[in-house]
């Protein structure tokens, strides 16, 4: 029970993911293996998760490229499956060990889920019409549905993102970046789904535009009782929208909590790197902790906590054992996966983020 | 010698025009500014709004057929929008370095890094081939890279993304420039990398007093980096002034819109600012003030003329509510956006 212990009895999870890992052989063909005595290479994108979103809630989930954040997405909606861990989405295994059997079960749960992803360039069929590009997933759930029936539900998904009914006429080429994730949001809006993946939404878009984005999300998500798992690499963005943030390091979670104490507690020395390094707008002018060193190999990833080689506190146990996700002690509902917290070592944050009341 | 007061970079009037089939387009227009040695100018804007054709004319590589129409490109007092090809290739690397956004397609995949840079130091200084690297060696020393002596004879797709910036930065240092013209210098990295690559350019600045002009979107890369900014909307620069000025008292109300929809880490608001609807295209730019569709302020004269730039807080804004030097209480600018 120890790894639910933040998610009360009223609202249950609407997805939980146990020990969900998911690796990708990356290896050299068979005969160079043989001729050149190359080992198996072994991608450990996704490397042990717990997690779970609660129904209403907004997880954001952040880390530097290649943390293994855009696979946890492709998990949760069946792009890629897990190699070892089970996903239950509303009480229904839906991949991993012990997946259900049941076809229509599945077919339900995977119903109540949908996909926003990044480039709405490359996610919308330039040949379809938007009329068509939005009410193919319906299509593809109910696919005896009324033809005069899908029209009219087809001009309320395009009205409730801000779009016209007469843009269903139109090609994606015709639209800016941002409306096009407007169509991209009412394309997953159209099978009625409860929960959103939002993998890296408004990266590709200017800020005014992709303000407009995330004010239409969060209208939305108060209209619909949606849930959101937002994935992005924008610290400030995901402090805008998140309820709760996860932060990814080498295809782990190592820090999760409450979106305000993660920013202004934050525990991780990882989570406090990175807050650092974010560029903002206050200008403090205060001279920031330099930031060490890179994201290591992910194919050779450091022994004991993968994050030893740049940690100021990194001492012998950290080189040697890996931190499980554990709560911090706060009782606030924070995890964090780190020996120094666990042992208290670590210092008081040299630049505490106010978090300025405004 | 020019004289000490001399700006290293001096745009007047610059215009940049597109010919197409269906008429001229007309991508910057009347865009002036200056730049003293060791500032760095912000120059920001949406995607379409001319900032990086702006660069681009300054380093005499805008795309055919793209060409500049009008105005005067002056580095330390000297013309050189209107040299020719061979002589601006000179002034290129000798004079101004660039640094653009995505640091593999800026260096060459089948030469060493030390191989490039030791071509681009002989091709621009003096020096022998012994000397070509002994400097190539301490420039990438000086932009951060480690075990420099050893990594000067990899390949670029030896290094990580953010090393190979540091490599390009270094190319773009390696004929002492007066002048680097950086488009979008950290977009393709990640935010720790980011932030290195920010204090490198800093202290580059500082100790040799290079003039920066950083093209970007990212409204706390500025914030972090510039003396000043400008912004840029349409193609104009509809505001310019000193970084804190613009960024906490912006007066056009588009940079107000801009300013107010960037979410930060340090406060917490219900909604981002929104300024609604999309940057017009070259081929429809409204008559007047090319922003008065979405002004929330926007009245009579403004569908009519189209305003210059003029002095307001500050900064100066091209605004006609800011006729006389009219201040724009922030509140008021902001809460009725």
């Amino acid at each position: 029970m120890s790894a639910e212990n933040d998610t009360s009895a009223a609202a249950g999870p609407l997805l939980r993911m146990t020990g969900v890992a998911r690796y990708f052989d990356v290896s050299a063909p068979w005969l160079n293996r043989v001729l050149e005595r190359k080992e198996r290479v072994t991608l450990k994108a996704v490397d042990g998760i717990d997690v779970a979103i609660r129904k209403g809630e907004t997880l954001g989930l952040v880390g530097e490229s290649g943390c293994g954040k855009s696979t946890v997405a492709r998990l949760i909606v069946g792009l890629y499956a897990p190699t070892r861990g089970t996903i239950v989405y509303d009480g229904v295994p839906i991949a991993g060990d012990g997946a259900t059997k049941d076809a229509r079960a599945l077919r339900a749960a995977r119903r109540g889920m949908q996909m926003i992803f990044q480039d709405p360039y490359a996610s919308l069929n330039p040949r379809w019409r938007v009329a068509d590009i939005v009410a193919e997933p319906l299509r593809a759930h109910e696919p005896d549905i009324p033809r005069a029936k899908l029209a009219e539900r087809v001009v309320a998904l395009l009205e409730q993102v801000g779009l016209a009914a007469a843009d269903g006429k139109k090609y994606p080429h015709q639209f800016s970046g941002g409306q096009r994730q407007r169509i991209s949001i009412a394309r997953a809006l159209s099978t009625n789904p409860s929960f959103l993946v939002c993998d890296e939404p408004t990266s590709a878009l200017d800020v005014s535009v992709q303000a407009q984005v995330l004010n239409l999300m969060r209208d939305l998500q108060r209209r619909l009782s949606l849930t959101y798992l937002f994935i992005s690499h924008n610290l400030a963005v995901v402090h805008h929208i998140a309820d709760r943030v996860g932060v990814m390091y080498l295809g782990r979670i190592v820090e999760i909590a409450p979106t305000r104490d993660l920013f202004a507690n934050p525990q991780h020395p990882y989570t406090r790197m990175l807050l650092d390094a974010v560029p903002d707008l206050e200008m403090t002018g205060e001279a920031r902790t330099a930031v060490a060193g890179e994201v290591p190999n992910p194919l050779d990833p450091p022994a004991g906590c993968t994050f030893h080689p740049r940690c100021p506190l990194a001492d012998a146990r950290c080189r040697r054992e890996s931190p499980a996700l554990r709560p911090d002690g706060t009782g606030r509902g924070a995890q964090v996966a780190c020996h120094a917290a666990e042992e208290g070592r670590l210092p008081p944050r040299a630049v505490p983020v106010a978090v300025a009341v405004r | 010698m020019p004289a000490p007061d001399t700006p290293v970079l001096d745009v007047a009037g610059l215009r940049v025009e597109f010919p197409t089939r269906r008429g001229t387009l007309t991508a910057v227009h009347d865009v002036s500014f200056t730049i003293a040695p060791g500032e760095v100018l912000g120059v920001v804007g949406e995607s379409g709004a001319g900032k990086s054709l702006t660069g681009a004319a300054i380093i005499g590589l805008i795309d055919p057929p793209g060409r500049i129409a009008g105005g005067e490109i002056r580095l330390a007092g000297r013309r050189i929008d209107n040299l020719p090809y061979d002589a601006m290739r000179t002034v290129r690397g000798r004079e101004i370095g660039a640094v653009f956004q995505d640091p593999l397609t800026s260096l060459n995949p089948l030469y060493t890094v030390g191989r490039q840079l030791i071509e681009t130091i002989r091709t621009h200084l003096p020096l022998s081939e012994a000397q070509a690297r002994a400097r190539a060696v301490g420039l990438l020393e000086e932009v951060g890279i480690p075990a420099a002596a050893r990594r000067i004879d990899h390949y670029p797709h030896q290094f990580s993304g953010g090393m190979r910036q540091r490599v390009v930065i270094a190319l773009a240092l390696a004929a002492k420039p007066k002048l680097i013209v950086a488009d979008e210098p950290t977009t393709a990295l990640d935010v720790s990398i980011q932030a290195q690559i920010i204090q490198l350019l800093k202290r580059l600045c500082r100790d040799h007093g290079t003039a920066i002009m950083l093209v970007t979107h990212d409204m706390g890369v500025i914030a972090e980096t510039a003396d000043r900014v400008a912004v840029m909307y349409a193609g104009r620069i509809v505001e310019i002034g000193p970084v804190a000025d613009v960024i906490h008292r912006p007066q056009h109300p588009y940079s107000v819109g801009l300013m107010g929809s960037i979410p930060s880490i340090v406060d917490e608001r219900e909604r981002l600012t929104q300024i609604d609807g999309a940057m017009p295209r070259l081929t429809a730019i409204p008559d007047g003030c090319a922003f008065h569709p979405r002004c929330p302020h926007a009245f009579d004269r403004c569908r009519r003329e189209r305003p210059e730039l003029m002095a307001a807080g500050g900064t100066r804004a091209a605004c006609w509510l800011r006729v006389g030097g009219a201040v724009a209480s922030a509140a008021a600018g902001v809460e009725a956006a």
